[in-house]
């Protein structure tokens, strides 16, 4: 296996306030590697220093290519789709269109993108032409996916997919980012607060504080981790 | 209201949906639909004055148009959207005067202003627009100065006389004498509205752009380069513009520095009356108040023609004292 996305040494700072000081990590091709950690370590700005939504220095590259000079749109033609906070849903465009749009970057039809991610999400085929934003939040996190599935990325940022769910919506979901690894090969870089569920679902992961890795591991290693557990896991 | 609950009810069947206040305004177009058909059917004056109104209309409705584009796109109006199709009419009869036929130049200028709106918003309004709203108003406003300045430099202040494309002909329908020229306006206004609603409703890049005016961070995270889309969007409003100022012309028979002037402030309020927000507001809009503002002209001899402008100026702020979101304004559905 080589690593698809590699950072190393990258900080970020929003204005004056510095969020990382130097994280270095490593996302395995068709993996799902998870960032742990307290509110404020700078999980959300790691994902924003990949995609671009933030000024960051050190070295980020995708498979190799260099993507710390280049803004959030190059950043997604490149393969990379962003679940933002917030789900990023186009709640005044229909479904439809919040998934033509996760397929922006592609070019000619979408429809074999579209067929394969109706047997994921089969609800969304009947509400195609419904409001997005009258969908509930479980049903737009769904939709969030899903949006991100059309785009084929090569790798799927996905920041904290449970906010607001219901645990059994949020079990739902991660069973299916975990579907979507297995059986189409996605790989996936998640930042959660639910430590539990999201060493469940990945491979990897690397656990946050104060701008900084202090840990990281297998989600084996890290599941048996006293500070972890104690931490984020809660046993 | 028992009407109003049960059209509400048949929209709600048909899968749309649909708030009482939406209703209210489609029952209130009706009404006014009904009003002037009745009026037209009753009286050939009233219908003559009509016919010019919905022309008329058109072209703010046209000009509007463009205001919206530009608001939904960068959020400022553009104050110098009126000036800018005045300067594109002077290039279609500078284009004229070297021989090209009208509908040469008419379609050369459209390139033109497409070429013109995308570059203003690239050069000027790029560098101040993350600054603050008031900056990029301040620039329109400085724009608006700085191409009647350069209008009167290159072609002078005096009247230029232009073809109209239509000719002068006329046809009667039932005792009403319609010009060919209002058919015309309409049309081409018609035609162009229609195809900006097509390129937004069923392009990838009008929905790009519709993203990237809507929510610009999640269209760049699905790959949106949100900046061509406003240079863009602001490319689109320049080319409506034009089709406003060029249909407006013949209208007014002469070409002059003011042409868009008093267009500028009914597209304004028609825009205002049509939710700021809404494309489809902004041309029945257009239509309203020149359908209003003609008749009221045509009837009431104390509004004469001079005092057409002022009462523009008051619709505008009655509007914005009574109902500030317009008839089609923004009314976001959000669960959370």
């Amino acid at each position: 296996m080589t690593a698809l996305l590699e950072l190393e040494d990258v900080e970020a700072r929003y204005g004056p306030v510095h969020v990382l000081h130097g994280i270095s990590l490593a996302v395995e091709e068709g993996s799902v590697v998870a960032v742990l950690g307290p509110n404020g370590a700078g999980k959300t700005t790691t994902l924003r220093a990949v995609s671009g939504t933030v000024r960051r220095a050190g070295s980020i590259r995708l498979a190799g290519r260099p993507l710390d000079r280049l803004g959030p749109a190059a950043v997604a033609r490149l393969g990379v789709a962003h679940v933002p906070e917030g789900r990023g849903t186009f709640s005044e465009l229909t479904v439809w269109e919040n998934l033509r749009l996760g397929a922006y970057t592609r070019r000619g039809s979408i429809q074999p993108e579209l067929d394969r991610v109706f047997t994921y999400f089969p609800w969304l085929s009947d509400r195609r032409r419904q409001q997005a934003g009258t969908l509930s939040g479980g049903e737009q996190q769904m939709l969030a996916l899903a949006r991100a599935f059309v785009h084929r990325p090569r790798l799927l940022l996905l920041d904290e997919p449970s906010l607001g769910l219901a645990p059994v919506l949020v079990a739902e979901l991660f069973r299916i980012v975990r579907e979507l690894n297995e059986e189409e090969g996605l790989t996936v870089l998640v930042v959660e607060q639910n430590a539990h569920l999201a060493l469940q679902a990945a491979n990897a992961g690397y656990v946050l504080e104060a701008g900084r890795v202090v840990l990281s591991g297998s989600s084996e290693e890290l599941r048996a981790d006293d500070s972890v557990r104690r931490s984020y896991l809660g046993y | 209201m028992s009407a109003q609950t049960s059209a509400i009810a048949g929209l709600r069947a048909r899968g749309w949906t649909i708030d009482s206040s939406a209703a209210t305004v489609v029952l209130l177009l009706l009404a006014a639909a009904v009003f002037l058909l009745i009026g037209c059917l009753r009286s050939t004056n009233f219908a003559q004055l009509t016919v010019q109104g919905v022309a008329l209309g058109a072209v703010y409705g046209s000009l509007a148009l463009a205001l919206v584009l530009v608001y939904r796109a960068t959020h400022v109006i553009n104050f110098a959207q009126g000036e800018l199709a005045m300067l594109t009419t002077y290039i279609a009869w500078d284009l004229m005067e070297h021989g090209l036929s009208y509908w040469a130049a008419f379609a050369v200028t459209l390139a033109i202003a497409f070429a013109l709106g995308t570059a203003l918003e690239v050069t000027i309004i790029r560098p101040v627009q993350h600054r603050s709203v008031i900056a990029t108003v301040i620039v329109t406003v400085g724009l608006f100065v700085l191409v009647d300045g350069v209008v009167n430099w290159i072609w002078g202040g005096d009247y230029k006389f232009m073809q109209s494309p239509f000719g002068n002909g006329s046809f009667t329908v039932g005792g009403v004498v319609i010009s060919h020229l209002y058919v015309g306006m309409v049309a081409v206004v018609l035609a162009s509205v229609v195809l900006v609603w097509a390129l937004f409703r069923f392009t990838k890049l009008g929905l790009g752009m519709r993203a990237a005016a809507l929510r610009p961070a999640a269209a760049s995270l699905v790959g949106v380069r949100v900046d061509w889309m406003l240079a863009i969007g602001w490319g689109l409003a320049a080319v409506l513009g034009a089709v406003a100022g060029l249909m407006a012309e013949p209208s007014q028979i002469f070409l002059s520095p003011t042409l868009m002037q008093p267009i500028l402030v009914y597209a304004f309020a028609a825009a205002v009356l049509g939710g700021l927000e809404s494309p489809a507001g902004a041309v029945i809009g257009g239509v309203a108040i020149g359908v209003t503002l003609t008749l009221i002209v045509g009837y009431v001899p104390e509004i004469s023609s001079e005092l057409q402008l002022p009462f523009a100026f008051a619709v505008l702020l009655l509007i914005l004292l009574i109902k500030p979101s317009g008839l089609f304004g923004r009314r976001e559905v959000r669960r959370v």
